[in-house]
């Protein structure tokens, strides 16, 4: 048999030519999506005047002031008063003094941030808590009314959420939780437990029931059966399905900027609207935010290969 | 171990009555095996016993003890699934110890580990304690979710299809080797299948379901050679039973009322003098046996010989049958016992 023949062509293989072309379509796409982030990371370590110049600056030198600015509220000074202080302590002295500034106290960026923390991971503890325990009741018990139950927990997310805010603004003043950390978890647990249910259901129906059956003859009770058994094969469902959570509470604005000022405020409000001398400040904005990406970035990285699995659960048999 | 006796257990899902009325006796020590189409009634009744399933009306005893409405753990049984349902998180080790981990067991982790490794022992999968569940073979596999049975030394084993998953070749062996552990240990034994062959070889008793009704429950070789009506008849033997009407072969002795008769394969008789001509159509060599697929008159008609078998598509032969080996049925499927083993086996000679 000569070389050639043995180099048979596979009806599901791609060609060398569709592979090419396959890889520049997803890298110009990666391109597009990239560059905004880009644009961000670099407008961090900008200064005002590079931010804002036109036409753009590709190349620039880098500066911390940005960062510096998100942290810190300035106030301008007359050049005599700068002199009378002596040499500045910190390099953050040292940055702001260049533009005439003394730094008179941290930001809200921080506490802003806080909150986001505290709502965000909290809301979506609860929602995959709550969900994993009623996706395991739909998955497994007879439910009266299962099916009209399940649907209209999933026609909560049949509108976008916003278009109930009016009633959710009455409703929190009236109940006192309005600009608290307890209502804003709440509010975001309520909106992703519909997803976190329909989720989780679809990964605990994959799990055979023998699985339990099998620990319930062997002299477990359901419950203990439950946290031995199904959640250690539920893990890639729940890792998945609280990114999404997450990624929802962490990013959500418009509900955030209704609901909250002064307590509760989270970070995707708070941060388009850091005002430097004569208009927006773009560097400190894009540094808040750059700095508001990472937490999520981290967790998607952590929880990679779990995501995979997640995202592509019930398409391949096992 | 201990023995197992339902009475009058009946079980409905919904509409459809899975079981009716079911009376079965497993004796201490006794193998039986439940044998029945998808739906017969066969896993329903092994959950019943289990606790998995509550019955609607009947009671369950194990061991003398009424246990109908008790939960699964009280009623000290094991339960081999016919998917393996090992633990995929847990090594082998840890998925045979996890029954003996159960509260209420109180073990100490030198008893544990010191019952676990008996039982791998007596499997044979003792090198494969330390391995992840999902890195084993499918035999393996199935050695270990028995093995999980086996350590709990519990009063009765429920098997439900536990070879259906495992090819041709391990199924054999698997066979083998279960009806050796049961010996060994003594163990009263419930068992399920849809294999007919399984059922000939494993059980002490066989128990035939059909729609929830226990048809019929003997030894192997009494539900074949003397089955009640012609749905047991068909359950048992490759090829199956041939039905034929009265007219097809000419048969003596038939018993009055005899609206359809039954022979076996291996009692079709080739090239019989004064037989009933009729035509091969195909020849299947199985090595040590044939199987001649033959027409008589639109009539198809199995027969099982020996390697001997110099036939081939398209010959005329005639047919007999062995003398006394025939069975009449009556027009509602129920054989007329005018065939009995006793009369078979004077034509038989054993």
């Amino acid at each position: 048999m000569s070389a050639r023949a043995t180099t048979a062509h596979s009806v599901v293989e791609i060609k060398a030519a569709g592979k090419w072309f396959a890889g520049i379509l997803v890298a110009a796409y990666a391109l597009v999506a990239v560059i905004p982030l880009a644009w961000i990371l670099m407008t961090g370590f900008k200064s005002p005047p590079d931010s804002i110049s036109y036409p753009p600056k590709v190349v620039f030198e880098p500066s911390l002031e940005g960062y510096v600015n998100v942290f810190t509220n300035r106030s301008r000074q007359t050049p005599e008063y700068l002199e009378s202080l002596g040499p500045p302590k910190a390099w953050y002295d040292k940055i702001s003094r260049k533009r005439n500034m003394v730094i008179t106290g941290p930001s809200r960026f921080a506490g802003r941030y806080m909150n986001s923390v505290v709502i965000g991971f909290g809301s979506t503890f609860l929602a995959v808590f709550l969900g994993t325990l009623a996706a395991y009741g739909f998955s497994r018990f007879k439910v009266p009314l299962k099916d009209d139950l399940l649907f209209f927990i999933l026609s909560t997310r049949m509108m976008p959420p916003i278009a109930v805010a009016i009633p959710i603004f009455l409703m929190y003043r009236t109940l006192g939780l309005s600009d608290t950390i307890l209502g804003m978890i709440l509010l975001y647990t309520a909106v992703n437990v519909s997803l976190a249910v329909w989720l989780l259901k679809g990964f605990i129906d994959e799990i055979p029931r023998e699985y339990e059956e099998a620990a319930v003859v062997d002299g477990y009770t359901r419950l203990q059966a439950f946290i031995k058994v199904i959640l250690p094969q539920m893990r890639a469902g729940i890792a998945a399905t609280a990114i999404f959570c997450l990624i929802f509470a962490w990013n959500e604005y418009a509900f955030a900027l209704l609901l909250t000022s002064g307590n509760a405020q989270t970070a995707p409000p708070f941060i388009p609207i850091i005002i430097g001398e004569g208009g927006l400040d773009w560097p400190a904005v894009a540094a808040g935010t750059t700095l508001f990406l990472v937490p999520i970035v981290f967790f998607t990285v952590l929880l990679r290969n779990q995501l995979l699995r997640g995202i592509t659960f019930g398409a391949v048999r096992k | 171990m201990a023995e197992v006796v339902l009475q009058g257990v009946g079980k409905s899902f919904g509409e459809t009555r899975a079981l009716k009325a079911l009376d079965l006796t497993v004796g201490d020590g006794e193998f039986v095996v439940l044998l029945g189409p998808t739906g017969a009634g066969k896993t329903t009744s092994l959950r019943l016993v289990a606790g998995l399933e509550r019955a609607d009306s009947g009671t369950i005893r194990i061991g003398g003890t009424e246990v109908t409405d008790w939960p699964p753990a009280p009623r000290n049984i094991a339960f081999v699934f016919q998917q393996y349902s090992l633990y995929p998180h847990y090594s082998v080790f840890d998925n045979m110890a996890f029954p003996l981990r159960a509260p209420g067991m109180d073990l100490s982790k030198d008893e544990i580990a010191g019952r676990v490794r008996e039982i791998a022992r007596l499997l044979r999968i003792e090198d494969k304690l330390k391995n992840r569940a999902t890195q084993l073979s499918g035999g393996e596999m199935q050695r270990v979710a028995i093995g999980r049975a086996l350590v709990r030394q519990p009063s009765i084993f429920l098997m439900d299809e536990p070879l259906s998953s495992l090819d041709a070749k391990l199924r054999e062996e698997m066979r083998v080797e279960l009806k050796r552990i049961q010996h060994d240990l003594g163990a009263t034994t419930l068992y399920v299948t849809h294999d007919q062959l399984e059922a000939m070889t494993l059980a002490d008793r066989i128990g035939v379901l059909r729609e929830g009704v226990l048809v019929q429950i003997d030894t192997p070789r009494a539900v074949y050679e003397t089955p009640r009506d012609i749905y047991v008849a068909r359950r048992l033997g490759s090829p199956q039973i041939n039905i034929l009407d009265p007219g097809v072969l000419t048969l003596d002795g038939l018993p009055p009322g005899a609206a359809q008769i039954g022979v076996r394969p291996e009692d079709v008789i080739l090239r019989h003098d004064g037989g009933t001509p009729a035509r091969v159509r195909a020849v299947e060599h199985l090595g040590v046996e044939t199987v001649i697929v033959l027409d008589s008159g639109g009539t198809k008609i199995h027969a099982l010989l020996g390697a001997a078998g110099a036939f081939a598509p398209g010959d005329t032969t005639t047919l007999g049958v062995h003398p006394g080996a025939a069975m009449a049925f009556d027009s509602q499927g129920a054989r007329i016992a005018a065939t009995s083993a006793p009369t078979r086996e004077a034509a038989y000679g054993t």
